[in-house]
C-alpha cells in the first residue's frame, strides 16, 4: 500500500513519549522519497498519455497524486516534529548535548540546532542590558530570596559567578543569598548532574534541598 | 512530561492539522467505500487482489486521506458510507450507556475520525435527510444527515466526559491503565492533563512545588545511558 514505509515512521515517532527524540531513520526518509519519485515518474508518463486521449486514466493519475500528497506530508511532519524535539533539548538540557543524543540527530538536524543556538544567544545578549539574559536557567520564577543547600553527599568545591567559593561537604547545610548568580549555578548544577535538588528557601522557613 | 517540547495537535472539527501526527495517524484508519466506475489497476495498487480492474459496484476498504482525495460531490470514482460504529445500530448501544462502550476498540480516534466523516456528502435513509434539512438550513452544503451524526458523537462525548474528569481527578499515584483502556485518544489526551493538573497540586501541597528539580527529560536520557553501558 502506498505510504505504509513513511507511516512507520510517524508511527515510531508518535510513540516515542515525552519529547524524546529517536534515531533518524535516514534510510526509511530515503525509501519514502523513492517512492515519490517513481509515483511522480509514473504520472508524468500517463498525464501525456491522457492528454492524447486515454480518459481512463485521469483516475490513476489522480490516485497516484494523493499519495504523492500523503508522503509528501508524512515527510514533512516527521521532520518537522524532530526540529521541535529537538528546540526542546535546547531549552531543558542546555547548549551542549551529550553524544548519545547527537548519535541520533541527521547532519542538517545537528546544523539547524547549531543555527538555533546561536539565534537565541543573540537574542538572550541583546535583552536585560549589558551582559544580557539567560533564559533558559530559570524557566519558572523564583519563589524566594534564599537558596538553603544541604549535602547529602560530598561534592567539594564549588565556586559561583561572584567569586565565592562553597564547600559542599556531606551532611552540611547553609544557606545562600538566592542571588541569580547563586540561583544559576545551582540550576546549572542541577542539569548537569541531574542527581542534584536545590530548593528554594522561603525566608521564615526554610525548606530542605539535598545535593548528592 | 518534557515541559518545552509543543508538538502540533490535532486539528478541531472539520480540518485537520497539516503537520499533527495525531492526525495523520487518525486519517489512515479505513473507512468503507464503493467503486462508481471500474478502476484500472487499483486493485494492485491497493494491494487487494491481483485482477486487473475493480469492477464498478465493488466494495472497498480504503483509508481516510485517500477517501478525502478522490472524493468529489458527482462521485464519479469513489462513494463513501459510514462505518458500521457511526451508525443506527451502534447509536442504540450508545443511548443505552455511552460510558460501558470501548471505544480504543472502535478506532482509537473515534471523535476525530466521526468530525472528518462531516467532509463527505452521502445521503442515508430519507427519514434521517428530513429531520436533518428541517434543523439547519444552513448546514445544506454538507452532510445531509451530518448535523444529526455530530449531535450524536457529541452526546456520546457529553455522556462519558463526566466519569473521564472524575477518575483522572481522583486517581492519584496509582496504575491507571484500566481507567484509560477503553478511552480514545481525545479522551486519552483529557485524561492526562487532568492526571497533571491532580500531580501539580498534590506537590504544590507538599511543598514541593519551590523544589529544583532536573527535568524529567534530563532524568530520562540519564537513565538510558545507564542501560547503554550495562549492556
Amino acid at each position: 500500500m502506498a505510504g505504509e514505509r513513511v507511516m512507520e515512521l510517524v508511527r515510531e515517532l508518535h510513540r516515542a513519549a515525552d519529547g524524546h527524540l529517536p534515531p533518524f531513520r535516514t534510510e526509511g526518509l530515503r525509501q519514502a522519497l523513492e517512492e515519490m519519485r517513481a509515483l511522480y515518474e509514473r504520472n508524468q508518463a500517463d498525464v501525456s498519455e491522457a492528454k492524447a486521449g486515454r480518459t481512463d486514466l485521469i483516475f490513476l493519475i489522480r490516485f497516484r497524486h494523493c499519495c504523492l500528497l500523503r508522503n509528501q506530508r508524512c515527510v514533512l511532519a516527521y521532520l518537522y516534529d524532530r526540529l521541535l524535539r529537538i528546540r526542546a533539548l535546547r531549552w531543558e538540557y542546555g547548549s551542549v548535548l551529550p553524544n548519545a543524543i547527537q548519535f541520533h540527530m541527521s547532519a542538517e538536524e545537528v546544523e539547524w540546532f547549531n543555527r538555533y543556538k546561536k539565534s537565541l544567544a543573540t537574542y538572550m545578549r541583546s535583552v536585560g542590558g549589558e551582559e544580557g539574559l539567560d533564559l533558559t536557567q530559570d524557566i519558572k520564577p523564583p519563589k524566594s530570596l534564599y537558596i538553603e543547600v544541604r549535602c547529602l553527599r560530598d561534592h567539594g568545591e564549588f565556586e559561583i559567578d561572584d567569586g565565592t567559593t562553597i564547600l559542599l561537604k556531606k551532611n552540611s547545610q547553609s544557606t545562600y543569598f538566592g542571588n541569580s548568580s547563586t540561583h544559576h549555578e545551582c540550576v546549572k548544577a542541577t542539569k548537569e548532574s541531574n542527581r542534584t535538588q536545590f530548593t528554594y528557601c522561603v525566608s521564615w522557613s526554610p525548606l530542605r534541598c539535598s545535593v548528592e | 512530561m518534557s515541559e518545552a517540547y509543543f508538538p502540533v495537535g490535532p486539528g478541531l472539527g472539520l480540518e485537520e492539522n497539516f503537520l499533527s501526527l495525531d492526525d495523520i495517524l487518525m486519517s489512515q484508519e479505513k473507512l468503507p467505500g464503493r467503486a462508481e466506475s471500474a478502476l484500472p489497476r487499483l486493485a494492485l495498487a491497493l494491494g487487494t487482489g491481483s485482477a486487473e480492474s475493480v469492477p464498478e459496484g465493488s466494495k472497498l476498504e480504503i483509508p481516510l486521506w485517500l477517501a478525502k482525495g478522490l472524493h468529489d460531490s458527482k462521485r464519479r470514482i469513489i462513494s463513501v458510507e459510514l462505518p458500521k460504529i457511526y451508525k443506527e445500530a451502534w447509536r442504540t448501544v450508545f443511548s443505552a450507556d455511552a460510558n460501558v462502550v470501548d471505544l480504543h476498540k472502535m478506532g482509537p480516534y473515534y471523535y476525530g475520525f466521526g468530525s472528518q466523516l462531516l467532509n463527505f456528502d452521502n445521503p442515508e435513509n430519507p427519514e434521517i435527510a428530513q429531520t436533518a434539512q428541517q434543523s439547519s438550513e444552513k448546514m445544506s452544503w454538507c452532510n445531509p444527515n451530518g448535523p444529526l451524526d455530530y449531535c450524536w458523537t457529541l452526546q456520546t462525548f457529553i455522556n462519558r466526559f463526566r466519569r473521564i474528569m472524575d477518575s483522572s481527578q481522583n486517581a492519584y499515584n496509582e496504575d491507571t491503565s484500566a481507567l484509560v483502556a477503553r478511552l480514545d485518544e481525545l479522551e486519552r489526551a483529557l485524561f492526562q492533563v487532568g492526571q497533571k493538573g491532580l500531580n501539580d497540586f498534590q506537590c504544590w501541597e507538599k511543598g514541593q512545588a519551590s523544589q529544583i528539580t532536573a527535568s524529567s527529560l534530563v532524568q530520562n536520557y540519564g537513565k538510558r545511558k545507564f542501560t547503554e553501558m550495562d549492556v
